[in-house]
Order: structure tokens, then C-alpha cells, then sequence
């Protein structure tokens, strides 16, 4: 199973390395993982992507919990949540026909373009990592120059979040 | 007051009340050596190997319950500390380590002596900190004490440039009486609910089993342990690091359980219907083969750490709390009931604990004209009325002392059961006696694992610490020699040594007493003579059996029950 964990951690140099190293070192998946600081710049959100049945997660967010510099963490896969990700592509235009082509799609996936050149588009788009999956599946691999994604972020819907 | 970084350092363990501190002098620590000298409150011990500081600093825990302190130089000093403190990390021992390390303007420039400490030592500490602001060099400090010595203990690690102690840049000092971490809160007391349906399941037990381990002594549990025992009339088994938590001598106690443990304690483990497991961790050297441990048992878990929990098998009675307050409130809440569990059905299940202990499966031959390495065991009991503190090394005479020591009180025992970290023992025996000057203290080793620290018989002449070694010289690495007899058709593949000092000469360079004992009858008189050398270390040379195996065995990928018995016994009749 997929399972999306949020953490709030200490600000602290060295504590994404302890995450980093955990899932590491206990043999863990990690599919993803993004981090940035909170509005107080103290704290750090995280959020990681695994895979694993049920015990496993669970060793994992106890694990988790454990570390020093981990103030709190929630499955949110658990409950009623959004996930985002955000892409950036760049995929090469050489004629009028696939700078249509391109466009269209784009567009049916609400994605921006936003640089364009002769020969090349570099389109922005954001959605749950599936929706990416499936942008992409609908481009010839000769048309990308290059994929970039954040790996996927979330948040709880309704009142509930995950705060100090 | 205004003081240097340096100063911080050693007013810092004053104002924390550390004894003792175990180093070794280097470029990246010599502003907090220079700090050091000259004032008696914080005794220095001055090792001969860093590795030989971790082990002392943990015997020093282990047999106090206070933080253990290491303080050494960056780079090699460092290095040489990991496996002393993988060795606390594994058995959950309060440690603080102080390290030296480059000047912050230079760190990651691959500058003389240094290396990524913090890095190194990250899978094996609890917490570690790299301090970079002289402002919080103390509150870091605090926060390491802290962490070490709450919750699950462990070791932490403060790794500390060496601009921050620069003596000529002073600071207002402050030491944080308390400190509280936002993300660090373990839990003391046991959630009610989860106590009360304990007690229920306890008093429905008809085959009820206590497992408590080395979470009772990190806990100062002893007593309640002793009186939940006593209250409900359960039998009880120990893990290795638990020997102790509940007294050797009573009829209650199973012995040990595991891969060496007795009979009786892994039978009635497999056969109970209610288990309750007290700080234990359920290792897999006391599980063997999961998918059939405890198949008949609802599981009770009392641990402090939730990763403990349901990490190797699942539990129907989780309990996060220590195990004071926790065994406490258990006792209240039976008490309170005013219910007992069904008597019959108790007196029965001790009828048949009874039936296996009657095999005596530690039983030996007594009439050898070889020393039996569990002869001299049981005569180091009696000789010491089973009041020592015993350290030890790793190896087959690592369980003879398990298994033949009675350990009535906590504390008593010392030994590296998670990492198994041979070198472990002599060392640890330096930082119990300077714990506890008026007792004896007795180190088990092996005449391979005792070479690991060897070095360290220098300090103990220097500190003036009395230990008696009993060597138990099978001229093997008796623990690697067994597996290869039971599994590897015997061929010995590199488990003996061609060259073994002679000990009694290489004690004698150290400035020691070295004594050879090749017969039975001469055991018990050298352990009285050498107890009566108060003041002199002691290093006593016993030629024992090399034949000799650790039984009972759970050999790998076996279950509990699956013990194989020395080829003396022959269960089946026993029992018939
Ligand atoms: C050669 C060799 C052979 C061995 N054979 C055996 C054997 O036959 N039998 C055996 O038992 N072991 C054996 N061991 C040791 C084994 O490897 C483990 O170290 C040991 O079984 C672990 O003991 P424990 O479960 O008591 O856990 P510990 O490592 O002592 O852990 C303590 C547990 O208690 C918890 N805890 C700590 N403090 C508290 C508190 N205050 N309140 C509540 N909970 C707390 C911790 O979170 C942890 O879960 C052997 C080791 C060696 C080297
Ligand atoms: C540092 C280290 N290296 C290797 C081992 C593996 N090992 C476990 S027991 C043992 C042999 C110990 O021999 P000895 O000290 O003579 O004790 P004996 O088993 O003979 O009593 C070895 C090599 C270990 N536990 N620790
Ligand atoms: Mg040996």
C-alpha cells in the first residue's frame, strides 16, 4: 500500500539526513520525499511517500516518531486528503503540427506553458502524482527533453491539520 | 560568570554532577584538557584506547544508573569510539560523548584529523549535535544529558569544533536547571484503559508467563517486579539483560530464556496462555523461529518505547509507560479487584513447570579431572555469596555466567547482549569498581576476548582499580568453535589461535598479580586468594574443558521449544 506521511520537524542541519538514513538503514522504501520550512522558520514540513503493508508502516511512523527532531507526524493517506505534485517539463516543438499537438494536451491537463522557443515548450502543470503518470504516458518519449518533479505534497481536507 | 568555551565544557559536567569522565587527550580537545587540569570536582580517567573509555563510561552506567562520560579528539579519537557506543545504543545505556572536532571554518575541507562524527555516529546514537554557536554550548550540553537519561536511554553524542573552546573568547555562562523539548515528550505513566484490560486478561490466565528483561533494570523496576511476581504467583524468565530485575535464588524463576536459556523458562514460553513481556524486546536471540513463538499466548507488552512494540510480534496488550509506574498501577488494579486467577488451574501449570525442571538441563559432569568452565562459575558464586558485580566478555563464558551466577539484585550483572561486542569486559569492570570502590568486582572473559582491551590493565593500575579477571582459557573462541562443531561438521575454520600470551607473565608486566589454575581442587582456593587481595588486581589463567559446548541450544531457524540438550540428557526419559 501507498502511504503518504507528513512530518513537522525541527529546522535542524542533520535532520533530514536522520530521515534519510532511517529509512536507509531499516531497509524502508521511500518513493519520495520533499521538505521545505513552515511559515515558523524553526519547523520544517515534510512529506514522505512509501510503500509497505500495515506493520510496516506503522515501525515506520514509531521509527519516525522516535527521532529526536520529529515534533509530530500523520498518515495522511489515512484520512480524506489532497496530494499535489508539481512538473515541470521541457519537450522539443520542431513543428507547427506537434506545437499543436502539445498545446491541446496541455491545455485538456491544465497545464501552463511557460517558456517557449523555436524548437522547445517548457510546460508547468500541478496534480496528485497519477495525474502526471498519465500527461506523460500521452507523449512519445522522443518528444521530452526533460522531466523535473517536486514529488508529491498533501494536506487534509476540512478543518484538521497537522500544526504545533 | 564569564567563561571560555572550554571552561563551559567542565563547568557544564560539574553543574551536571559528573564523577568521573573517561578520554584520551588529542589537537581538536586540548582547550577543554587545559580546563580540566588542576580541578578534582570532574576525575579524569585517562584510558589507553578510546574504545576502552566507551566501555569503562558504560560499566560505570550500567552499574549506577547515571550517564556514563567520554570525552575524546576528533578524527581517530572519535572513530575508535563507535563500537562503545553502538555497544550502549544497543542495550540502551546512558552515555554522554564529548568529541573534539576541526575549527567550524575549516569543517568539510578534509582539514588534519577530521571526519564527519556526527555522520559516522548517527545510526548509533540516540541523538547527536555538532555545536557551531559557543552561546549554546551549555543548554547543548543539558539537552544531551537529558536525552541520554529520559525515556528509552541511550547514548548522545556532542561533537565540538574547536574554535567554539577557544580560551580567550569569554561568554556569560548559564546551566539550564531543566530543559523541555518540544519534540521530545516520552511517556512515563501507562494509559488506564489499557492497564485495566490488562488485569483482566491476567486474571483469566490459567497458563500465565512473565518474560521481563533489561527494561526493568534501566528502569529501577526490581521491586515491583518482584512483588507483581510474588502477588499473582506466576513463574517468571529473564532475558540476558534482565538477569537480576528478579532474584536467581527463588523458586519463581525459570532461569534464563532463549537460545541459552533453560528448559523450563523457553517450555513454559511456548506452552503459556497469557504472556506478559516487561521491558523486554522480544530479540530474535530469545523468539527463535517467530512463526511459532508463543502459539498458544495473548501477549501483555510493557515497554517505554512504541517502536518496541509489536516490532517482531504482534500484541494484544499494548502498554507504553516505564515500568515503575506502570508495574505500579498493575498492582493497584489487581489489588483493587479483589480477584485472583484461577488457583487450580495455576497449581497445575506449576506441576508441569515442575516436570521440566526436573530435567536439571544445566547439569554436568561433576567428576571431571578437567576444570568446567561451569564449576568455576558456581564456585566464583559461592565465593562471593553471589554479591559481586560481574562484567563480561562475549563467548561461551558469557552464558556459563548467565546461566550459573544467580543474580539476586539488579545492577549486578554487566554485559553487552545486543551488539556482543567482545573487548567489552575489563574495561567495564574499571568503571564498576570506581563506582563501587568497596565491592568485588569480577570480570568473565575468554582468552580471545580479553586481548581486544588488553591495554586497558594499564589504567586499571594507574586508577587503582582492584578487579579480579577469571579467564576461562579454552584455548578457543569457544562460542565459534560450537557452531562450527553443530553445524560446519566440526572443521574449525580460524576459531583457535596458535599464539596465546602467557597471562600470568603479561598480567605480571601491567604491575599485576597472574595466577595459573589447571585442577579442579585448586579452583576454589585461588578464587579465595584472590578475593582476599583487596588491593591488587588479580588475574586468574583457568585451563578449562576446550571441549566443552553451552547447552541448552536453540540453534538458528529452530523454535523455543526446539532445545537441543547436552548428550547426557535424555529428555523423553526424564519426563517418561
Ligand atoms: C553470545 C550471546 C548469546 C545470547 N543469548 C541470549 C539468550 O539465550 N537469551 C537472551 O535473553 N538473550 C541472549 N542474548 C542477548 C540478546 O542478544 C539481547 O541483547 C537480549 O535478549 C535483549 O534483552 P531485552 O529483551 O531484555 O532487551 P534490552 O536490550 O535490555 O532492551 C530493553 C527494552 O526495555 C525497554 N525499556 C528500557 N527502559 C525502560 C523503562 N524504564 N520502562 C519500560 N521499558 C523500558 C526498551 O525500550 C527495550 O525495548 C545473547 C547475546 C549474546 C552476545
Ligand atoms: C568484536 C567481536 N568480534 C567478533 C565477535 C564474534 N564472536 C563471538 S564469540 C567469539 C569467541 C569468543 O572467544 P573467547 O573470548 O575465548 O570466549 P569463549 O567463547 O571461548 O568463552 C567471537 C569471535 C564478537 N562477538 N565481537
Ligand atoms: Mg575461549
Amino acid at each position: 500500500m501507498r502511504h503518504i506521511i507528513s512530518l513537522l520537524l525541527e529546522n535542524e542541519a542533520g535532520a533530514l539526513a536522520r530521515v534519510a538514513g532511517l529509512f536507509a538503514a531499516r531497509g524502508y522504501n521511500i518513493e519520495a520525499l520533499t521538505v521545505a520550512p513552515t511559515e515558523d522558520p524553526t519547523v520544517s514540513r515534510m512529506t514522505i511517500v512509501t510503500r509497505g503493508d500495515e506493520r510496516i508502516i506503522e515501525q515506520i511512523t514509531k521509527q519516525l516518531n522516535k527521532l529526536i527532531d520529529v515534533i509530530k507526524l500523520l498518515d495522511i493517506s489515512g484520512a480524506d486528503h489532497i496530494e499535489r505534485e508539481l512538473m515541470l517539463l521541457k519537450v522539443r516543438t520542431h513543428n507547427g503540427h506537434d506545437r499543436e499537438e502539445i498545446k491541446r494536451l496541455s491545455d485538456i491537463f491544465r497545464g501552463r506553458i511557460i517558456d517557449v522557443t523555436a524548437r522547445s515548450y517548457v510546460i508547468e502543470m500541478t496534480g496528485d502524482s497519477a495525474k502526471l503518470d498519465a500527461f506523460l504516458a500521452n507523449l512519445a518519449p522522443s518528444q521530452i527533453i526533460e522531466v523535473v518533479r517536486s514529488g508529491p505534497t498533501g494536506i487534509l481536507r476540512g478543518e484538521r491539520g497537522l500544526h504545533l | 560568570m564569564e567563561l571560555s568555551g572550554a571552561e563551559i565544557v567542565v563547568q557544564a559536567l560539574k553543574d551536571e554532577g559528573v564523577e568521573f569522565i573517561f578520554g584520551y587527550p588529542g589537537g581538536a580537545v586540548l582547550h577543554i584538557y587545559d580546563a580540566l587540569f588542576g580541578q578534582e570536582d570532574v576525575k579524569h580517567v585517562l584510558v589507553r584506547h578510546e574504545q576502552g573509555a566507551t566501555h569503562m563510561a558504560d560499566g560505570y552506567a550500567r552499574a549506577t544508573g547515571k550517564p556514563g562520560v567520554v570525552l575524546a579528539t576528533s578524527g581517530p579519537g572519535a572513530t575508535n569510539l563507535v563500537t562503545g557506543i553502538a555497544t550502549a545504543y544497543m542495550d540502551s545505556i546512558p552515555m554522554v560523548v564529548l568529541t573534539g572536532q576541526v575549527p567550524t571554518p575549516v569543517i568539510g575541507s578534509d582539514a588534519f584529523q577530521e571526519c564527519d562524527t556526527v555522520g559516522i555516529t548517527r545510526p548509533c546514537v540516540k541523538h547527536n549535535f555538532l555545536v557551531k554557536d559557543r552561546r549554546k554550548l551549555a543548554e547543548t550540553i543539558k539537552k544531551a544529558f537529558h536525552i541520554a537519561t529520559t525515556g528509552r536511554p541511550g547514548p548522545v553524542l556532542v561533537d565540538i569544533p574547536k574554535d567554539i573552546t577557544d580560551p580567550n573568547v569569554k561568554i556569560p555562562y548559564h546551566y539550564p536547571e531543566t530543559i523541555s523539548l518540544r519534540s521530545y515528550k516520552p511517556k512515563v505513566k501507562g494509559n488506564p484503559r489499557q492497564i485495566k484490560k490488562a488485569a483482566e486478561l491476567i486474571l483469566q490466565a490459567r497458563r500465565p508467563m512473565i518474560y521481563a528483561g533489561g527494561g526493568v533494570i534501566l528502569g529501577e523496576a526490581a521491586t515491583e517486579l518482584t512483588e507483581f511476581t510474588r502477588l499473582l504467583g506466576f513463574p517468571i524468565t529473564l532475558t540476558l539483560m534482565g538477569l537480576g530485575g528478579y532474584p536467581g535464588t527463588d523458586r519463581q524463576f525459570l532461569g534464563m530464556l532463549g537460545m541459552h536459556g533453560t528448559y523450563e523458562a523457553n517450555m513454559a514460553m511456548h506452552e503459556c496462555d497469557v504472556l506478559i513481556a516487561i521491558g523486554a524486546r522480544f530479540d530474535d536471540r530469545v523468539t527463535g523461529k517467530l512463526d511459532e513463538f508463543c502459539p498458544y499466548a495473548k501477549i501483555i507488552h510493557i515497554d517505554v518505547d512504541p517502536a518496541s512494540i509489536a516490532k517482531n510480534v504482534p500484541v494484544d496488550v499494548p502498554i507504553v509507560g516505564q515500568v515503575k509506574p506502570v508495574l505500579a498501577d498493575l498492582i493497584a488494579e489487581l489489588k483493587a479487584s479483589g480477584k485472583k486467577p484461577d488457583a487450580d488451574a495455576l497449581a497445575a501449570w506449576w506441576q508441569q513447570i515442575e516436570r521440566w525442571r526436573a530435567v536439571d538441563c544445566l547439569r554436568y559432569d561433576r567428576e571431571s579431572p578437567l576444570i568446567k568452565p561451569q564449576y568455576v562459575i558456581e564456585q566464583l558464586w559461592e565465593a562471593t555469596r553471589g554479591e559481586a558485580y560481574v562484567t563480561s566478555d562475549v563467548g561461551q563464558h558469557q552464558m556459563w555466567v548467565a546461566q550459573y551466577y544467580k543474580f539476586d539484585r539488579p545492577r549486578r550483572w554487566i554485559n553487552s547482549g545486543g551488539l556482543g561486542t567482545m573487548g567489552f569486559g575489563m574495561p567495564a569492570a574499571i568503571g564498576v569498581k570506581l563506582a563501587h570502590p568497596d565491592s568485588d568486582v569480577i570480570c568473565v572473559t575468554g582468552e580471545a576476548s580479553i586481548q581486544m582491551c588488553i591495554q586497558e590493565l594499564s589504567t586499571a593500575l594507574q586508577y587503582k582499580t582492584p578487579i579480579k579477571i577469571v579467564n576461562l582459557n579454552n584455548r578457543y573462541m569457544g562460542m565459534v568453535r560450537q557452531w562450527q562443531e553443530f553445524t560446519y561438521e566440526s572443521r574449525y575454520s580460524h576459531s583457535y589461535m596458535d599464539t596465546i600470551p602467557d597471562f600470568v607473565r603479561l598480567a605480571e608486566a601491567y604491575g599485576h598479580v597472574g595466577m595459573r589454575i589447571e585442577k579442579p581442587e585448586d579452583v576454589r582456593p585461588a578464587l579465595d586468594e584472590a578475593l582476599k587481595m583487596k588491593d591488587r588486581l588479580v588475574f586468574l589463567d583457568f585451563i578449562t574443558d576446550r571441549t566443552e559446548n553451552v547447552y541448552p541450544m536453540v540453534e538458528a531457524g529452530k523454535a523455543q521449544h526446539e532445545m537441543r540438550l547436552p548428550p547426557w540428557i535424555n529428555v523423553d526419559r526424564e519426563l517418561a
